[in-house]
């Protein structure tokens, strides 16, 4: 186990030092002189030499490298040109929201997708599964702004059961109860991944159920219900615990749509707004963050499914 | 002759949503190859005195807030949606496929490329298009790329898992020791042995490509607004979707149908290859 975890950790370093190089190297690769590009073209030669000196560009590549990630690493990353604040302070300020829908699209996927997905396995082949697996693959063929839109159409400006846009903080004034905020983003949010939870759901507990141990528990005897909590579920739901670490991925991904269709003041939004005002620090910033977090959740995935599947070889 | 038949009929009869899919799909080729015909205006026609119609009369679909034809522009928008899926299925296979290949034959290099993808395959996929779009520039070709990229990863994966296992089948090692070269094993044995798993991957990339288009368009990052694409109608539409409704519904139904039609159509594929699903419908 030991081993494991050391090698295990040793290959995400691996990407992540690949990644970070792939990020550093973009403001790089962008056409044409990155200072005038943020600056604009009225940007006096001052201007021009504090911003080339600031963000040590003045240096060799290898150089600036270096500097870029031991900076990094001490939680620097850097001056959004646009606010003229550290990079950290905008993600940080984008962090509670983008966190918490998150999370609440979490809690939407596990609740649907788990049990739909274990309904649809032991009906397999009736009406019900194909309706449900039909469901599922309709959902995960619809753009999560198209929902978001028909629910602030339908919940919102209709019927006003839920604000349409905006998200005050849970520690301002309203507290928790301003999470109604992001209940139609997380529901748009959720539908295709919870559909593809559903589906990754059916398809282990279907694969769990041919292994010969499940055979021999229902030879033994053993009540069907208990065959499939005991010994079905629990295996079935090792591989879909491992694809929450992808779904977490999907999950940053398409909030930055959600949260432009939502208005929220999230990270997704910030890098949407970055991009259009040229402000490079803050899209490099929030792109390595989220690989670090992305990279962070899939070791302890990995290292989690080896702990609740010895089976999973120590190679 | 008949059995060759039999065998495109039979899952048609008994799989009667994936065969409106494929229809819907005929569709939406016949719209895109055939605009200029189909379309009772042209798509970027603008009528003040008629705007924000609501469905029915001259405009079968309603008009948008230029007082263009909606159900003209659907038709144009077919164009770029089998463009886009073309283009970033394309990319997807002539990147991915040599790459899980070659990954696959020669392990030294595998080892490389394949810690290369997943290098890649841990930005998230929209952030990786985002970036790549702020280097390259807006624009149909770039979103393509950007979109391709993503996809590129998930087929070399692929690739790289089935050709590992085909590498092992004792027909390619007979044939290696017979003397077989590299080039004459990858086209003989190994591509021809991927081609239902590389339809699988292509149906659904190009359903994908769709979602990932339209999102791009959405932002205001993918195809310029003077094209009429599906994302970008309804980019347009947002801010009238409490007064015009529909505005939302048809180019959003389009991008819907394209993808959902496309993965069925990739989970048929999926079906009939599977051997255990064969013996379970008995086939």
């Amino acid at each position: 186990m030991g081993r494991y975890f050391l090698r295990r950790t040793g290959a995400a370093i691996i990407t992540l030092i690949a990644a970070s190089i792939i990020i550093f190297g973009f403001i790089h690769l962008i056409p044409g002189d990155p200072i005038y590009v943020m600056l604009g073209d009225g940007a006096t030669p001052e201007q021009v030499a504090l911003l080339r000196n600031r963000m040590g560009l003045d240096e060799p590549l290898v150089v600036q490298y270096m500097i870029w990630a031991g900076n990094a690493l001490q939680g620097d990353l850097g001056q959004s040109i646009f606010f003229d604040t550290p990079v950290t302070q905008v993600i940080k300020e984008g962090a509670e929201t983008s966190i918490l829908l998150a999370t609440i699209t979490m809690v939407w996927i596990i609740l649907f997708g788990v049990p739909v997905g274990i309904l649809s396995a032991i009906r397999q082949g009736t009406w019900i599964d194909q309706g449900l697996s039909g469901l599922a693959m309709l959902l995960a063929s619809v753009p999560t702004f198209w929902v978001g839109l028909y629910l602030i159409l339908i919940f919102a400006a209709g019927l006003g059961w839920f604000p349409s846009s905006g998200f005050p903080s849970i520690f301002e004034e309203g507290g928790l109860s301003n999470l109604r905020y992001l209940i139609l983003p997380s529901l748009a949010l959720a539908a295709p991944n919870a559909a593809l939870i559903l589906r990754l759901t059916r398809a282990s507990m279907l694969d769990v159920a041919r292994e010969d141990y499940v055979r021999t528990a229902r030879a033994k005897g053993i009540r069907p219900y208990r065959v499939v909590l005991r010994h079905i579920l629990r295996n079935a739901l090792l591989a879909v615990v491992s694809a929450f670490g992808f779904t977490f991925a999907a999950l940053i991904s398409e909030a930055v749509v959600t949260e432009t269709v939502f208005a929220l003041p999230g990270i997704g939004r910030t890098v949407v707004q970055s991009i259009l005002r040229r402000d490079y620090p803050v899209i490099q910033g929030v792109i390595l963050v989220t690989v670090c977090l992305y990279l962070v959740i899939n070791l302890l995935v990995d290292l989690s499914y080896r702990l609740l599947d010895p089976r999973v070889e120590l190679e | 002759m008949m059995q060759t038949l039999a065998t495109w009929t039979r899952p048609a009869i008994s799989r009667p949503l994936t065969t409106l899919g494929v229809i819907f799909l005929l569709t939406v080729v016949v719209f895109a190859a055939f605009s200029p015909w189909i379309a009772p205006y042209a798509p970027d026609q603008i009528d003040p005195a008629n705007r924000l119609l609501p469905p029915g009369g001259a405009h079968l679909l309603g008009t948008d807030h230029f007082g263009r034809d909606t159900f003209s522009r659907l038709v144009y928008g077919a164009r770029l949606a089998l463009l886009i899926g073309i283009g970033v299925v394309g990319f997807a296979l002539a990147s991915g496929v040599p790459i899980g290949i070659l990954s696959a034959l020669y392990p030294a290099l595998g080892r490389v490329l394949m810690r290369m993808v997943d290098v890649l395959m841990s930005f998230p996929s929209l952030l990786l298009a985002l970036g790549l779009i702020v280097i390259l520039g807006q624009g149909v070709f770039n979103a393509i790329l950007a979109i391709g990229l993503i996809y590129l990863t998930t087929t070399a994966r692929i690739v790289y898992g089935v050709a590992l296992r085909l590498r092992a089948e004792p027909y390619v090692e007979a044939a290696r020791s017979a003397g077989a070269g590299t080039w004459w094993i990858i086209t003989r044995h190994i591509l021809p042995n991927m081609i239902s798993p590389l339809l699988v991957q292509a149906s659904f990339v190009f359903a994908f490509a769709q979602l990932g288009a339209a999102s791009l368009d959405f932002l205001g990052l993918g195809a310029p607004p003077d094209i009429p694409s599906w994302g970008n109608m309804l980019a347009e539409s947002r801010i009238y979707i409490t007064r015009a409704s529909w505005l939302l519904l048809w180019p959003g139904l389009m991008i819907v149908l394209t993808a959902f039609s496309l993965n069925l159509v990739g989970d048929a594929i999926r079906d009939r290859m599977d051997p255990r699903f064969r013996e379970m419908v008995g086939r």
